[in-house]
């Protein structure tokens, strides 16, 4: 989308994620999607009178991992409580990284060329879920209310980026290439769908060459799907508004993914005073070389590297096998690529078959060794298999493992040898001379029209490729 | 009554046991109890079968631990796994603890026995336990006065004669200003030695857990079972608990003590002149005594009464109703929150709420609560400079002898004005201790004050022994 000419938006995303800890972040409960409700609590994490957070090692760890993967300086760093009272909220305040965070002054390069800064990477905890049962489902007219704490207390960290984004597909770009790092750097799984990571978009809009102007916050967004929406919603919101010569109030907005509109969540001049204060239960944390350096060890490439490593595969990529990158390395699947790569095959084949039968089951795709997808390919790739034949044997190892000729063979797929084609391709040149000569001047469409003779003749059983090789090798 | 190092050896050594020295404390509660108001709760079975396993220890010639058998009164705001926890508060309304605060953990493997819940001004907000929910306590030695507070419950019992030592939390003073107006020894130990897991936080940059008992030794004893790290606790000190015990009789010889203008001055003259004497008896044991001003410890009391609120607003907002304790009910949670709050909190817990969370809002928080913490600072530095001449320090405790009820109810500044010379070393994190020495108005007991850096607790233990031979006990 594109915006009314002369205007530009501006948008800062607020990324939270949830680490992928065994245990929360100040207490020894595990961290654990979808257990029974308060299952996964103790006193620490129920804030029960008396009880004291006690910081979990692993979780600075996946910060750490966090902070490095997007250039961030690592810092001696405090937590502070943000006072508020809410029922899902154990202890009516949350326990946050507030003026001294762990990350801070990094970027993230995203696959357009284009670079956003990110302003910092702090760790806080997750408060728990409430229920409210009655009414339109929202606090306010509930009948009662259920809270499960077993969220409450899992660790998260929230990344901020600078004001640097200027359109909802950048947004998009830079939520989806953020997504690809947590998962890489093993510290978030990456599942939007469960809420394990979550975007609050600020976005203003402005004349271009014009300061900034008033931003407003859209909060809770849970799809790159939505991210975008909202974000292109509310920046023509924003410039409709002022254009009709009304101004922009400071607020925080809720997206509907039903309507596609944002609505006023609540206005910013009577928002909360959180009182943020150093929590005098918690040390300063303060990780030293030795500790980041380990950290710094185990940390694998990212997908930048990763996709660039995948691209340098192939002569001269088209837009399709960009596109096929970006799924490859998002699903992290490019060990079977350059397996292909490295046993001297066709890496564009490879890319697509990836791309397309291995992502279609991806969940299954500890079925399927290197060593059988490249044998696959190769095959392909030889003629000893047409396209759909070696896009069944591969949903087949999918489905249970086994060997590729095994399973060509039960097929009978390896009936048509090179022999054989060789032949039929030279009783069709003879039977259609006029076309053959015309192939022969240079009319490369006519290869066409050989290989729909073979498919006829073969009923399907041919390659086209290999049906080409035959016409060259005789031309 | 005996020490809780004689109870322990002649329990061990089957001269006594734990049943029977139980048996006696109880009897004693149930003589006192009604007219003194020292225990909320008195744990009967809980404490019975923990006395009959240390006696069962013992029968199958296992070993005890330091305290074996001897009862101990516990302060009610730390928590004990299944006994009702009221920090005197109507908010903790019905709330057992599924869980031992680290220093109950303690005294139970050192074979002490709980034997209930003591009185408490609300959430350790007060100097007279005449903030408590549930009625004052009196003090032992002459009923018509307030045995200090925060913790006047825990040290009544042990003036009363109910138990030898007892459990107190010192936020500002609350153990050793009631130590000192009952009579008794009372320690803060340096921040961190103690855990905290499980005491139901009043300030947490400011509170720590720490013992009452008639002796020096007493409180040795029981701080030695106390103090070591703890994983629970974030702000425990790492290093191993200190030797204590056997430090008590090491003397004053050759320390150098500073007798700090600001730790006395503006005391009654009793004390003025008590804190004289015993800067003479440590004299004459062999120490120099240095005069010194510390012009710091003047704002304390200031910056004390915007840090210990602003943290208390804090650790009290969980106080909702939602979990437990008290709920009133109303027509939304957030009216339902209101109302429980309005309803369980006392008016000095409500003041220190309004105070604190004003304290650390938008606009305030420079003016305030930054500016507290400033003054912390120089407290820190003021102590440090002090420590570079003189190995510990003297001073009153508290401004006068126990006082009468009502006396300070009616004017908050006259009541926060009793922790003028205990407050300091809060802020700066350091060790103090409370012993008695000389009498006042009436002929009621004076307590001292000893300081000293972190980590002195043996050498204050030390001179506190001297104190206690000077003034003739034992």
């Amino acid at each position: 989308m594109t915006l009314p000419e002369g205007w530009e938006m501006v948008v800062g995303l607020e990324v939270h994620t949830e680490l992928l800890t065994k245990s929360k972040l100040f207490c020894g409960c595990e961290n654990h999607f979808g257990s029974e409700p308060n299952t996964n609590i103790c006193p620490v994490c129920l804030g029960l009178p008396g009880s004291l957070p006690v910081l979990n090692r692993e979780a600075v760890d996946f910060a750490m991992r966090i902070g490095m993967a997007l250039h961030c300086t690592i810092a001696p760093s405090t937590f502070h409580r943000k006072n508020y009272f809410y029922p899902d909220q154990s202890k009516d305040y949350q326990i946050s990284q507030y003026d001294l965070p762990i990350n801070s002054g990094g970027y993230l390069d995203l696959p357009d060329g284009s670079r956003v800064s990110i302003e910092r990477a702090h760790m806080e905890e997750d408060t728990g879920k409430s229920t409210h049962l009655g009414g339109s489902g929202r606090l306010a007219g509930a009948e009662s209310s259920l809270v499960d704490y077993n969220r409450c207390g899992v660790p998260l960290v929230e990344i901020v980026s600078g004001p640097d984004i200027r359109s909802a597909a950048q947004a998009r770009a830079y939520a989806g290439e953020l997504r690809g790092i947590l998962i890489a750097t093993g510290a978030s799984d990456g599942r939007l769908e469960e809420g394990s990571m979550r975007f609050d978009a600020n976005v203003s809009v402005r004349r271009s060459g014009e300061p900034f102007g008033t931003r407003c916050e859209i909060k809770n967004l849970n799809s790159l799907r939505s991210l975008q929406r909202a974000i292109d919603y509310e920046a023509l919101r924003q410039i409709e508004l002022i254009e009709d010569g009304a101004t922009v109030r400071q607020e925080t907005r809720h997206w509907d993914e039903n309507l596609a509109e944002t609505s006023t969540l609540r206005v910013k001049e009577d928002a909360d005073d959180y009182r943020y204060f150093r929590d005098p239960d918690l040390v300063d944390l303060a990780p030293d070389q030795a500790w980041q350096d380990r950290v710094r060890a185990a940390l694998g490439p990212m997908p930048a590297a990763r996709r660039a490593q995948l691209v340098s595969l192939l002569t001269t990529p088209s837009e399709a096998q960009l596109d096929a990158v970006e799924v490859v390395i998002d699903l992290g699947l490019e060990r079977y690529v350059h397996a292909v790569a490295a046993a001297s095959g066709d890496p564009g084949l490879a890319l697509s078959r990836v791309a397309n039968e291995l992502a279609a089951d991806v969940g299954n795709v500890s079925n399927l060794t290197t060593e059988a997808f490249v044998t696959t390919v190769s095959m392909e790739q030889r003629g000893e298999l047409s396209a759909t034949q070696a896009k069944t044997v591969l949903s087949e190892m999918l489905e249970a493992g086994g060997d590729p000729r095994a399973i060509a063979a039960a097929h009978g797929f390896e009936q048509l040898s090179a022999d054989s084609l060789g032949s039929t391709v030279a009783s069709l040149i003879e039977a259609n001379p006029d076309e053959w000569q015309r192939y022969r001047d240079g009319d490369d469409k006519l290869a066409q029209f050989f290989i729909g003779q073979v498919m006829k003749v073969t009923r399907g059983q041919a390659n086209g490729k290999a049906v080409i090789a035959e016409l060259q090798a005789r031309r | 009554m005996k020490s809780a190092s004689q109870i322990a050896a002649d329990v061990r050594a089957g001269a006594s046991s734990a049943a029977a020295e139980l048996e006696r404390t109880l009897a004693v509660i149930d003589e006192r109890n009604d007219e003194l108001h020292v225990f909320l709760h008195v744990d009967l079975d809980g404490a019975r079968a923990a006395a009959a396993a240390v006696d069962e220890r013992i029968a199958r010639g296992q070993s005890v631990g330091a305290l074996a058998g001897v009862p101990i009164a516990i302060k009610d705001n730390l928590c004990q796994m299944g006994v009702p926890t009221t920090c005197s508060s109507k908010i903790l309304d019905g709330w057992r603890p599924p869980y031992n605060a680290t220093v109950i953990d303690r005294v139970l493997a050192a074979g002490a026995v709980p034997v209930g819940k003591t009185n408490l001004d609300e959430f350790a907000m007060g100097s007279s336990t005449e903030n408590s929910a549930f009625g004052p306590t009196r003090n032992p030695l002459d009923t018509s006065r307030v045995p200090g507070g925060s913790s006047g419950g825990s040290a009544a019992a042990v003036a009363a004669d109910m138990t030898s030592i007892s459990l107190g939390s010192d936020t500002g003073g609350s153990i050793r200003q009631p130590a000192a107006l009952c009579g008794l020894v009372g320690v803060k130990p340096t921040y961190g030695l103690v855990s905290r897991y499980g005491l139901i936080a009043f300030a947490s940059s400011l509170d720590q857990v720490g013992p009452f008992s008639k002796t020096v030794e007493d409180s040795a004893l029981l701080l030695e079972v106390l103090a070591g790290h703890d994983p629970l606790d974030s702000t425990s000190l790492p290093e191993p608990a200190p030797s204590l015990v056997a430090h008590v009789n090491d003397g004053v010889a050759g320390k150098r003590i500073g007798l700090v203008r600001e730790l006395y001055e503006g005391a009654d003259e009793s004390v003025v002149t008590a804190v004289r004497d015993a800067a003479a008896a440590l004299t004459e044991a062999g120490a120099q005594i240095v005069e010194l001003s510390l012009p710091e410890l003047g704002l304390t009391l200031s910056a004390y009464y915007l840090i210990a609120p602003a943290e208390a607003s804090s650790n009290l907002a969980r106080f909702d109703g939602v979990r437990y304790g008290l709920r009133v009910d109303a027509d939304d949670v957030t009216a339902m929150m209101e109302a429980t709050r309005t309803a369980g909190f006392g008016p000095e817990v409500k003041r220190r709420i309004m105070l604190g969370t004003y304290a650390l809002s938008a606009g305030y928080y420079d003016a305030y609560y930054g500016q507290a913490l400033k003054v912390r600072t120089l407290t820190i530095a003021a102590f440090a400079r002090a420590y570079q001449q003189v190995d510990l320090l003297l001073g009153a405790t508290t401004p006068s002898v126990a006082f009468t009820f009502g006396a300070k109810t009616a004017d908050p500044m006259a009541m926060y004005l009793n922790d003028v010379f205990t407050i300091p070393t809060n802020l700066a994190g350091d060790p103090a201790l409370s012993v008695p020495f000389g009498t006042g108005e009436g002929g009621l007991p004076i307590g001292v004050q000893l300081l000293g850096p972190g980590r002195s607790e043996a050498q204050l233990f030390a001179a506190a022994r001297v104190l206690e031979i000077a003034d003739g006990r034992e």
